[in-house]
């Protein structure tokens, strides 16, 4: 097992933009270049069969990596692992790309209203040729359209046809059909009512149990991310701030803003806490601050805290980018409630 | 808060979407009160009707959309039946909208301060010395920094959650009695959602502010609401005190809902699922509109559409606490 | 395909056609001038090419109506004893042809560049869209000019008269491309950004077959609605150049042509020779314009 690469590894991942204005205007104006690192050295891995989540506020550069990892950007800097293989290396041959597919967000916008369910579904078959008639691929199309709950005539339909859920169900399909090992999946459920996203998310986890799919989760919300994950990423500009097991970053918290996430999470079970808003205001990943990203926003910063950037560090079992918890100095903020809760 | 006159009665609500393959009953019979100082929360899936309801008490329901039944009334006098420009004159001055994307209610054109100066001199007996002195307190109340400097500043100026701040402030500047805030949070981050939340609960609750509250997060309901509706399919299938509604929902729907929230304390194998979707306007079942989902369902919910009742602790439209039926 | 058309007077398209007398009417219009020009040889009363049928004694006839009328010539003669009628239907055929062929050529160099300039987007999308506005910083007349005049100075006249009718529509074709490629490329920015393309892209669809597959079948609306109101302005466009005696051949004489010709005798009193072809003109584009309107309306979700 151990010596089994894993499925996806990110090393020092950064992405940046250019979003500089054009050209003339920029020199009119006697502007510098300016660049958003949306994503600034980041390094993960995920073993086979097991789900990865990453979760931040929004512009933490989780939409990035997801993006990244399919190739549908290319790094600025570091490099991109699957199954061993680098990924433009591995993107570069069909039957690697074949093992790789993506689900998004918006289920109104990721299914092209022009085509037929079915063709919708069939376009990964024929982009692989991973059948030889067109009765094998209506086949196919009836298996997975059945896998994912919705009837096989459902098919003939048009997308607009149906509701959110049913259309996330067909991305699904669509991402199955080419037999993938490695699913994307980026906010797969953050644009869905409640309800539905029980539905899907059951859906994943079964697919998962049978198909032994390896996921890359992208969320923003932490009760859901704890449902799928074996492992957490939190995500702050562009920077990982904590990698944990899913399960003792619920316990046991560590990265101050990790903390912070989980206080401001509403009380559903109405126990009469209050949530502690986190103060201030996410900076701009175009002039992130000094040293930690965090620190301003940080009830525990010092001034090493916005001198020097920290690095990922064992901390237990979890990978913690701070220097107070690395200095021991993070007792001093409390635990979020949830986390009291459980132990 | 309930002994108090209801500042907002809705009664026997229904709205229509002629079509030409006919009439769409987008609400209907809905009906609810919402005393001064009572925050009421209206969640459901989306089409459930629960953004209509909110349109069509501040009077701008999308077009070909119509009022086709019942009242509504804000203290006491029919508002339903105004003409636009009289509506318009409440909707400043007495009712208070919030919606979701900021950019929808700020002209991109003026100053902030002097959205908030017109709103205040056009509506409460003030010049334009005072009201800009008070817009600036209004910018601090909703927690802009340095508010005094920012009041010169454009919309574009502001971040996402620094604009939806500057609506509510907006919103609530003329001292409205009633605000209708259609998914104020969902645009924002947890740790923002979170300081505007607060601000919101404070109001209600210092000024006496009539609130209703549509959402479909329900975490934000359970710390802000007192009162929670819950719509399905444009009729509301049960309403309550927020504890009973959140924890111990009497209608099955209700109770599937919030079964299926994720929880944060704790991982769960399997999540509640309410299996199937909720029905289109178009093809809503005889009976119930749940019945085809409900797992108590029984005869009488196939055939015959309940209307609210006493179900102890919460009203509900279920047929399950009608003592007839169930003995039937 | 008995499916599609039963899909077709089931839509909301078709719904909101019958709904506007205005549209319906401008339909019934535009079909009368179509039909009336695309079977001018079978239908009309006279053959105004064949020489050996005019008559120098028919000339000025004026139309039935009036005193000097004959119920021959419903809308009268002209000066070689043409009648006006069978002109007006041969030269709305010639109009026609011109119109259509320029805006599809129009429409096909359009859309190609636009959706490469959308979805490539960078130095080839900045190249492409300088030129546009560039040319669309001129006239577009002007444009139909210059490119008339250099084949005209080019070629040798033979040459040039038997490919004149060519030339228009190349010139027409040329000068209104620029609106397409942008209106093209405005929908491509959005589309390319959808989700539905990433996924292609992500199991390695080749661009232009995201191109033509995916992007294009979600921007034709908007294209539809610029080539229907781009017909009219084509047509237009024709006419001025033939009316200013560059377009198309005299031999084969458009609407334009014929209003020209009318022209010189509007002040001796044979006001029909002009004006008819005039009527027939505003007639066929503002039908045409009218359904282009419609179109427009009718495809945006916002107005609906």
């Amino acid at each position: 097992m151990a010596e089994a690469p894993p499925m996806f590894e990110a090393r020092d991942l950064a992405r940046h933009f250019d979003v500089s204005r054009p050209f003339l205007q920029r020199m009119l104006a006697r502007e510098a270049k300016r660049t958003l690192r949306a994503v600034d050295g980041i390094s993960f891995s995920i073993p086979k069969g097991t789900t990865l989540s990453l979760v931040g506020e929004s512009g933490c550069g989780k939409s990035t990596v997801a993006r990244l990892s399919v190739g549908l950007y290319g790094p600025t800097a570091g490099s991109v692992h699957f199954d061993g293989r680098d990924l433009a290396e591995a993107r570069a041959l069909a039957d690697q790309r074949r093992r790789m597919q993506m689900i998004f967000q918006d289920p109104y916008a990721s299914l092209n209203p022009r085509w037929r369910v079915a063709d919708i579904i069939a376009e990964p078959i024929r982009a692989f040729s991973l059948v030889r008639t067109r009765g094998e691929q209506e086949n196919r199309v009836a298996e997975l359209l059945t896998q994912v709950g919705l009837s096989p005539l459902d098919g003939q339909k048009f997308p607009h046809e149906f509701s959110g859920g049913q259309r996330q169900r067909i991305s699904i399909a669509r991402a199955l059909s080419s037999n993938p090992e490695f699913l994307v999946c980026d906010e797969p459920t953050s644009a869905l009512d409640v309800s539905v996203q029980a539905q899907i998310l059951n859906l994943m986890k079964e697919l998962q149990q049978r198909l032994g799919l390896t996921y890359l989760f992208i969320s923003h919300n932490l009760a859901v991310v704890r449902q799928v994950s074996d492992r957490i990423g939190v995500m702050y500009l562009g920077r990982l701030a904590e990698l944990s097991p899913a399960e003792s970053l619920f316990r046991r918290p560590r990265h101050p803003y990790t903390r912070a996430l989980m206080e401001a999470i509403p009380d559903l079970d109405m126990t009469g806490r209050e949530r502690i808003p986190v103060g201030g205001e996410v900076p701009s990943p175009i002039s992130p601050p000094s040293g930690c990203a965090f620190h301003p926003r940080c009830p525990l910063a010092n001034e090493r805290c916005k001198r020097e950037r920290p690095e990922l560090m064992p901390a237990g079992d979890a990978m913690v980018a701070c220097h107070a918890v690395e200095e021991g100095r993070d007792d001093a903020m409390p635990m979020p409630a949830i986390a009291r809760d459980a132990a | 808060m309930s002994n108090l006159a209801p500042l907002l009665r809705v009664k026997n609500l229904r709205v229509e979407f002629p079509t030409r393959r006919g009439t769409l009953v987008a609400l209907d019979d809905v009906s609810f009160d919402i005393a001064p100082g009572e925050v009421l929360g209206v969640v459901g899936e989306s089409g459930a009707g629960k953004s209509m309801t909110g349109a069509a008490i501040i009077g701008l329901l999308e077009p070909p959309g119509r009022i086709a039944r019942g009242e509504i009334l804000l203290d006491g006098k029919r508002i339903d039946n105004l003409r636009y420009e009289q509506m318009r004159r409440i909707r400043g001055k007495e009712i208070g909208a919030i919606f979701q994307d900021p950019l929808t209610t700020l002209n991109p054109l003026y100053t902030v301060g002097r959205q908030l100066v017109e709103t205040m001199t056009t509506h409460l007996p003030v010049g334009p010395g005072e009201a800009r002195r008070r817009a600036i307190e209004w910018l601090e109340l909703v927690g802009i920094p340095a508010a005094a400097q920012r009041i010169d500043s454009y919309p574009h100026e502001f971040s996402g959650g620094m604009r939806q701040r500057v609506v509510i402030a907006l919103a609530l500047c003329a001292e409205p009695r009633l605000i209708v805030a259609d998914e104020p949070t969902t645009a924002l981050d947890v740790s923002i959602q979170a300081q505007v939340i607060a601000l919101l609960k404070r109001l209600a609750r210092e000024k006496g502010t009539a609130m209703m509250l549509v959402t479909h997060d329900m975490g934000v309901i359970a710390e802000t609401a007192d009162r929670v509706a819950v719509m399905y399919a444009g009729r509301i299938a049960e309403i309550g005190p927020v504890r009973e509604v959140v924890k111990h929902a009497n209608h099955p729907y209700s109770a599937g809902l919030m079964a299926s929230i994720p929880p944060l304390d704790r991982r769960v194998e399997r999540l509640a699922q309410i299996d199937g979707a909720m029905p289109r306007l178009s093809a809503i079942p005889k009976g119930c509109a749940y019945n085809p989902r409900c797992p108590q369902v029984f005869g009488k919910c196939r055939e015959l559409r309940p209307d609210l009742i006493n179900a102890g602790t919460t009203q509900a439209a279920c047929w399950l606490y009608d003592t007839e039926a169930t003995r039937g | 395909m008995a499916a599609a058309v039963k899909r077709f007077f089931d839509s909301d398209l078709w719904w909101s056609f019958t709904r506007s007398p205005v549209t319906v009417l401008s339909a019934i219009v535009a079909l009368v001038c179509i039909l009336g020009a695309l079977f001018a040889p079978w239908i009309a009363p006279h053959n105004p090419f064949d020489l050996a049928s005019l008559n120098l004694i028919d000339a000025f006839k004026p139309p039935a109506w009036e005193e000097e009328g004959v119920a021959e010539y419903v809308l009268g003669t002209d000066d070689q004893g043409r009648d006006v009628l069978s002109a007006i239907m041969y030269g709305a055929r010639v109009s026609l042809i011109v119109g259509i062929s320029a805006t599809l050529f129009a429409t096909f160099v359009g859309v190609s560049l636009g959706l490469l300039a959308g979805y490539a987007g960078g130095h080839v999308d900045s190249v492409l869209m300088r030129i546009c506005d560039v040319q669309l910083t001129f006239p577009s007349i002007l444009v139909a000019l210059l490119v008339d005049g250099i084949t005209r100075a080019a070629l040798p006249r033979e040459v040039h008269d038997q490919i004149a009718l060519f030339v228009v529509i190349f010139a027409i074709g040329i000068s209104e491309w620029p609106k397409f490629a942008r209106t093209v490329r405005g929908s491509t920015l959005v589309e390319r950004n959808k989700e539905y393309v990433q996924a292609a892209r992500v199991i390695g669809v080749p661009s232009a077959r995201i191109m033509v597959s995916h992007v294009l079948p979600n921007v034709v609306g908007p294209v539809l609605v610029v080539a229907t109101l781009n017909l009219g302005l084509a047509i237009l466009s024709e006419a001025t150049l033939s009316f200013l005696g560059v377009g198309v051949p005299p031999t084969q004489p458009s609407l334009g042509t014929l209003i020209r010709i009318g022209n010189d005798f509007l002040f001796s009193g044979e006001w029909w020779i002009t004006i008819f072809p005039g009527i027939a003109l505003i007639a066929m584009v503002l039908s045409v314009n009218l359904l282009g309107d419609w179109l427009r309306d009718a495809l945006n979700p916002k107005l609906r």
